[in-house]
């Protein structure tokens, strides 16, 4: 056009390349996302399809109710492991959540200066540790202490492998990641929350007792449901440690199984009997659906929490 | 005019990476059932003054202090009372308008239950009665349950005020309680703090001179940390005795001044002087 210069003609240029650069970029980020979902929706559906054959010979009620798990002799139930599990889940939980709360409450409004950069690290240190380790050091120490003094404290017998030994090193494994995101959301607290409350003479307890826990409380909720899914698709610290016994435990003390270990524990050594398998698929796949329920759940209350205890 | 609170010679400093002196001997008082406003420039030591008053400023790291406080004639750092009494005596409202995460009813109640066995009668008439007093009854009545937070800004800041006075202090400490607010909200702040100023002895900070001519009994300028004037508000605003005073309330700049330091002695000695 004649009416243009020069430059007003490079500037819509300039313009034009923006504008297809924004039309693009919703593409990748929308191919980007649909990635995710395919991916989650692929695993599902490896994962559901390979489960067929164990699901169309057994059906899923006696799978989940039925406490022989003898592949050898076509008998797959899952019960021993899923009492396992959840036996570690909940016993790792107890131990670990009062724990890592009052230490992150330590942590967040007690320790002050080098005290609090020395404890956070060292927590943060710890929640780094690979699980293995954790598993060796557990066939270390915690075996035997387990073994020769507290399962006899309770009046009980145990060869050091087990579910209490599990559940103790997992609420070792669990305790610094609680620890961690609770002191955060501890510490995004504005002042004024405390102020307020200090302010009409509560004491330092009491403010955090009544006015910081509820206000960090769907934070701290969160830090809580995402340790119980860690213990709960735990794999390797069970495996080394949980004993491997397929069958319904008796006391915390005995030997057993939870399904991530008996996945690894069994899913080499059997291939030789076809069914086995897509049992053990199907096992993942109930770890996936209970992990996913959870989150869903945790995500629901979490809500309601956040508009309840809203500050 | 008695006095409900004083300092005496305060000085506050910060001793953190850079220490810096927020308060540098303080001496002002503040009359019983007056409002007395704090003026002056962003970080001139106005909220540390402030939170000196009920000791809140403890709650950071790394401060020292030395002079006193006193509320009435007990002094509040040299003292034997245990600090949540203290801070009972002398309530804080802070600038954010800040709900505790509980109900309306709670916000209120949250302090009563600190402080005393009260019956759920009892409870329910003090709620009321505080509510009513900060305006805020009629429009909250028929929910109280719901969470505090979800109140208006306007409406949040009156709740705040009322759980202070729950506890019935003697002194309500308000640092800069409308600013956060639209004009209609801190409008009807104001008019609540009006009538409490009637029962109460009121320390306020704010940025607005207007406010303090409509508020305030008296003023208080502190100016880096120096209290350059503190009088009574139509002498402060008429009849000012300091030059910076002058300078200050005419809206000339008197943040990032350079100027030597013969001129920054001279507001201190002005301020002895009116004391």
């Amino acid at each position: 056009m004649d009416g243009q210069t020069e430059t007003e003609v490079a500037d819509s240029k300039t313009l034009e390349r923006r504008l297809r650069y924004e039309r693009l970029s919703r593409y990748w980020l929308l191919g980007a996302g649909l990635f995710a979902v395919a991916l989650f929706a692929l695993i599902v559906l490896t994962l559901a399809h390979r489960s067929i054959p164990i699901v169309a010979e057994h059906s899923l009620i006696e799978l989940l109710t039925s406490a022989n798990w003898d592949p050898a002799q076509n008998e797959f139930g899952f019960l021993p492991a899923i009492v396992g599990t959840i036996y570690v889940t909940i016993l790792s939980m107890a131990i670990g959540t009062p724990i890592a709360i009052l230490a992150a409450i330590y942590i967040a409004e007690y320790a002050q200066g080098r005290t609090k950069v020395l404890v956070a690290s060292f927590i943060d240190v710890l929640a780094a540790i690979p699980g293995v380790i954790f598993g060796l050091v557990g066939l270390i120490v915690v075996v035997p202490f387990v073994g020769d003094y507290l399962a006899p404290a309770f009046g009980s017998h145990s060869i050091g492998l087990g579910i209490v030994t599990v559940s103790l090193v997992m609420a070792i494994v669990v305790t610094p990641f609680i620890i961690s995101l609770s002191v955060e959301s501890l510490e995004a607290l504005p002042d004024e929350l405390r102020e307020s409350s200090l302010g009409v003479g509560a004491t330092k307890w009491e403010t955090i007792r009544t006015v910081l826990l509820r206000a960090a409380g769907p934070g701290i909720f969160s830090a809580i449901l995402l340790g119980f899914g860690r213990v709960f698709g735990a794999t390797i610290v069970p495996a080394m440690l949980i004993g491997g016994q397929t069958a319904i435990p008796d006391s915390p003390f005995d030997a057993g199984e939870t399904l991530p270990s008996l996945i690894v524990n069994d899913f080499g050594e059997l291939m030789s009997i076809p069914l086995t398998q897509s049992a053990l698929i199907f096992a993942g796949l109930m770890l996936l659906v209970i992990v996913w329920l959870f989150n869903f759940g945790a995500m629901f209350i979490r809500r309601r929490l956040q508009r309840r205890w809203q500050y | 005019m008695t006095t409900a609170l004083k300092t005496e010679n305060l000085t506050i400093t910060y001793t953190g990476k850079r220490e810096v002196t927020a308060l540098n001997d303080v001496s002002v008082e503040f009359n019983e059932n007056e409002l007395t406003a704090i003026i002056g420039p962003s970080g001139c030591g106005k909220s540390t003054l402030m939170k000196s008053l009920n000791r809140l400023h403890e709650i950071q790291p790394n401060v020292d202090i030395s002079g006193e406080v006193y509320l009435g004639t007990q002094p509040i750092y040299a003292t034997d009372e245990p600090l949540p009494e203290i801070r009972r005596r002398v309530g804080y409202v802070p600038q954010k308008p800040t709900a505790l995460p509980l109900s309306i009813y709670n916000n209120v109640a949250y302090g009563l239950k600190i402080h005393g066995n009260h019956s759920k009668a009892e409870l329910d008439k003090l709620v009321k009665k505080y509510l009513q007093k900060v305006n805020l009854w009629e429009e909250v009545n028929d929910r109280l349950d719901a969470p505090g937070a979800e109140l208006s800004t306007g409406q949040l800041q009156r709740l705040c005020l009322a759980r202070s006075l729950a506890v019935e202090p003697d002194v309500l400490l308000c640092d800069e309680v409308t600013s956060a607010l639209d004009p209609i909200s801190a409008e009807s702040v104001e008019e609540t703090l009006k009538e409490l100023k009637e029962e109460y002895t009121i320390v306020m900070i704010t940025h607005s001179m207007n406010q303090a001519k409509r508020l305030a009994d008296k003023v208080v300028f502190l100016y880096l940390g120096n209290l350059v004037e503190a009088n009574d508000v139509n002498q402060f605003f008429e009849k000012p005795e300091s030059e910076r005073t002058k300078q200050f309330i005419s809206g000339q700049g008197v943040v990032g001044e350079d100027e030597s330091s013969d001129e920054e002695k001279q507001p201190a000695t002005t301020a002895a002087q009116v004391l």
